[in-house]
């Protein structure tokens, strides 16, 4: 099954890559704020029954693709 | 004395650390590849050294973590042995949860490269006995990812404990943000674990040993570490 994780920094860590974007959209003239850059991780997962699969993949976050320190990650099966 | 200097792919101060070791203090220095999964017999530091490993690739030192040779060098560290590891080196020992918190892009989004100072906090550390609790020495920085960051909490606690062990500071030892290259909390440049066998430091002591290249503002970290050993 496809899955996708999406690896978000924890609010209150701070993004500097977010802020310069930010300043960056602003500069055009977009209103725009807190703006945050994150990670979006898409694989395929063997296994057919969704809530198995999303087990495994929040298994792979707390293994390797989240450090918990500064990220917080979301699971969508596609 | 002899000291194991993992390689990854990707490290670039591991001849930084070999010369420092081997060429200028005369230890018996052996680089090993990650692959391996035993380090040397007997060896008594293991020198985690800077670069990118795996190109930074998922987070800096995310990869490192998992390589073969790690889980001897956690081997190492839970048996008391000595660990340092310096810029992608702290990254790593962060990653493999050997030490606490982790180290973001720096403030300012550049990668830095510039002499600073250091103030020493912690002197009792086979890493800094040679040094004297307040004293404030140069070593440089080259980093992009060294702004050090914990849980308020735990941050709390790792001060609580004596867990840092160097803060940038000024050339007279003044702490304060203005002083802080990348960030910092708190301005911590290193920390040691709770047992103080295993320290992380953004700075490159490694490469201020050498008065021929400039600077020697490093060798008191080497020299604690000599007479550390020389009474084991």
């Amino acid at each position: 099954m496809k899955v996708r994780v999406s690896v978000q920094l924890k609010p209150g860590i701070l993004d500097p890559q977010g802020k310069a974007v930010e300043q960056g959209l602003h500069g055009f003239g977009f209103e725009v704020d807190h703006v945050r850059i994150g990670r979006l991780i898409d694989m395929d997962v063997p296994g057919t029954d969704p809530a198995e699969v999303k087990a495994k993949a929040l298994a792979m976050c707390e293994k390797l693709l989240v450090n918990p320190v500064m990220e917080k990650a979301s699971i969508e099966v596609l | 004395m002899r000291v194991a200097v993992p390689v990854f792919p990707g490290s670039n101060c591991d001849h930084d650390a070999l010369h420092a070791c081997g060429t200028i203090m005369g230890w018996d220095t052996i680089p090993v590849w990650h692959q391996e999964t035993r380090l040397p017999e007997n060896t008594e530091l293991v020198f985690v050294p800077g670069g990118f490993s795996y190109g930074d690739y998922l987070r800096c030192g995310a990869i490192a973590a998992l390589a073969p040779i790690m889980a001897d060098v956690k081997r190492h560290a839970d048996s008391g042995g000595l660990v340092l590891g310096v810029c992608n080196g702290f990254q790593i020992l962060c990653e493999a949860q050997l030490l606490p918190g982790a180290l973001l892009r720096n403030e300012s989004l550049r990668f830095i490269h510039s002499e600073v100072h250091l103030r020493v906090e912690r002197a009792d550390l086979p890493f800094t006995r040679a040094m004297k609790p307040g004293a404030v020495f140069q070593v440089p920085i080259a980093h992009a990812e060294g702004n050090f960051t914990l849980d308020p909490t735990d941050l709390v606690d790792l001060e609580a404990r004596g867990g840092v062990v160097f803060r940038y500071c000024s050339p007279k030892g003044e702490i304060g943000a203005d002083h802080v290259p990348n960030g910092a909390m708190n301005g911590i440049a290193g920390i040691v674990n709770v047992r103080g066998n295993v320290l992380g430091m953004m700075p490159h002591p490694e490469r201020a040993v050498d008065p021929k290249l400039g600077s020697t503002g490093g060798l008191g970290m080497f020299q604690s570490l000599l007479e550390a050993f020389a009474r084991a």
